[in-house]
């Protein structure tokens, strides 16, 4: 078993419980231990950032240094949140290559009786541990329900690949990892354009028409693709694509009913685990329909609003080739 | 006399993009811009900017230092990092955009006071408990700036407690007194060199 520091992340105490949940629940198949870093803070996601840098930077460290006092056998840090990830990954490399900002930073934690020496940590994304430490194929090894049949829109979003400092994924604009990952699991993957396209971040809250822009292109693309579902592995990308859905819906004057589900969720579902145990039913968008495709019941424990029907907008523009039907949809 | 020089030459006022630069963590590499344009192309948001990231660094250069703080551009910026991993002159684009966000508070100087005030409120809370708290933010947010539109907040909130995603109170971390001793330094540190 491969032991790891953990770091979950505000968005994972709740709104993203299921992205927890499910991590839970498949930790012990995946053979990896995680040690949660004790009275961890938050990252500063990207608001911390605007307003104070060092103090951002600071907020940060006391994270590192209290991972750094924790390791007894690992000092890999691993998060499953890529705006936490490329926070603590930034920070971490910062008081490597700036001297200035170094002392700034160590300056601060001394207040607080802290130290963080730069290089002792390792900063990774759950997907990384996923794919390069547990494997394919002991992933494969351990699914006994293939999602034959469902057609998924792997969607990184930007954080996980971009800037990428560590070069851990290869190709900042089209990573492969989590495509992979899902044809382990017996899925079709679709050759998604908008893999790595941003999903308006916190652009919902301050500038919902240009968070809707962002939000109809990812959804159209998934949706011209005939995905069944986008799966992905960031909670602010899975709270912006599910939850304000329907009013990317009322803005744009579209009906799309476009699932969005964590990959850990998947990995479960493929492992054998019910639904419930991996905290599927708390979406805003009903999954149950692509679900069924690969015999998945999902209970209505959970009152699901069910929308309106309403009319499609009519395409515009000129007509776009469509795939064939050669892929066995 | 090289005492005297050197005093000099230190206290000479520095370019505003080397302000800028030093302000930005690292080598940020900002004067290498070639206004090629690649980071403008490359931006989700671009449409809604005031100037395009290429814009905003000539106006920099040209030390357009009013124009710049009041620009919309850098708040519009979703950090997706596209013009950061594309610019040809590998110029940290997105970490400039965040530095020149922190000023614009700082100087009191930002158009958008929405974008800058949630940024604000989201840094209270951390601050206050040391984790982030959505209801809190989304509450004040819309009271402040939006009331009108309550009926529809209102059952967005709904929709995430019904389904078990949004916390009535929010989280304190055990050590909140540590947390504030670094943070309350970093601000003294912060202070004085500005």
């Amino acid at each position: 078993m491969n032991k790891y520091l953990f770091y979950p992340g505000c968005s994972m105490q709740k709104n993203a419980s299921s992205y927890l949940d499910s991590l839970m629940a498949i930790r012990a198949d995946l053979g990896i231990g995680l040690e949660e870093i004790e009275d961890w803070n938050c990252c500063g996601a990207t608001e911390y950032w605007s307003v104070h840098q060092l103090k951002a930077h600071a907020l940060v460290g006391r994270n590192l240094a209290l991972a750094e006092k924790q390791t007894n056998g690992t000092n890999t840090v691993v998060a499953g949140c890529s705006a936490c990830y490329l926070n603590l990954a930034k920070t971490a490399n910062y008081m490597k290559d700036d001297k200035v900002l170094r002392d700034r930073i160590e300056d601060a934690l001394a207040a607080g009786g802290l130290h963080y020496t730069p290089g002792s940590l390792e900063i990774r994304h759950l997907l990384d541990i996923v794919y390069n430490d547990v494997g394919l194929e002991t992933i494969k090894s351990k699914v006994v329900r293939p999602l034959t049949g469902l057609r998924i829109a792997p969607y990184y979003g930007c954080m996980i690949v971009r800037p990428d400092k560590d070069n851990r994924y290869g190709n900042p604009e089209y990573p492969m990892a989590l495509d992979y990952l899902l044809e382990a699991l017996g899925a079709k993957v679709i050759d998604f354009p908008q893999k790595t396209h941003c999903c308006s971040g916190h652009m919902t809250q301050i500038s919902p028409d240009v968070a809707y822009e962002l939000m109809h292109r990812l959804i159209s693309g998934a949706d011209r693709y005939e995905a069944d579902m986008m799966v992905t592995l960031c909670p602010m990308c899975q709270l912006n694509l599910d939850a304000y859905q329907g009013d990317m819906n009322d803005y744009m004057g579209t009906d799309y009913q476009m699932p969005c589900l964590y990959f850990t969720q998947l990995i479960g579902l493929a492992f054998g685990y019910a639904p419930a145990e991996l905290g599927i039913g708390k979406e805003f968008v009903d999954a149950r329909p692509a679900l069924a495709k690969i015999g998945v019941e999902v209970p209505e424990d959970v009152e699901v609003q069910k929308r309106k029907p309403r009319r499609r907008k009519k395409e515009e523009g000129l007509p776009m080739p469509r795939m064939g039907e050669e892929d066995g949809r | 006399m090289s005492a005297l020089l050197i005093e000099e030459t230190t206290k000479a006022p520095i370019s505003y993009m080397e302000e800028v630069s030093r302000a930005t963590p690292g080598n940020c590499r900002l004067e290498m811009c070639i206004q090629c344009g690649t980071c403008g192309g490359s931006c989700p948001s671009a449409d809604d900017m005031d100037h395009t990231p290429r814009q905003l660094f000539a106006m920099i250069r040209a030390d357009m230092r009013d124009a710049v703080l009041a620009s919309n551009t850098p708040w519009n910026c979703v950090s997706c990092y596209y013009c950061t991993v594309r610019c040809p002159q590998e110029i940290h684009i997105t970490d400039i955009m965040y530095t020149l966000k922190s000023m614009a508070v700082a100087a009191g100087q930002y158009k958008e006071t929405l974008d800058a005030d949630f940024s604000r409120s989201f840094v209270g809370y951390v601050d206050e408990y040391g984790r982030s708290f959505e209801l809190g933010l989304a509450t004040r947010m819309y009271l402040r700036h939006s009331p009108l539109s309550i009926r529809k907040t209102a059952s967005m909130g709904l929709g995430m407690l019904t389904r078990d995603r949004l916390d009535f109170s929010p989280t304190k971390i055990k050590n909140l007194d540590q947390l504030q001793a670094v943070l309350n330094r970093a601000d003294e540190i912060e202070e004085t060199r500005a």
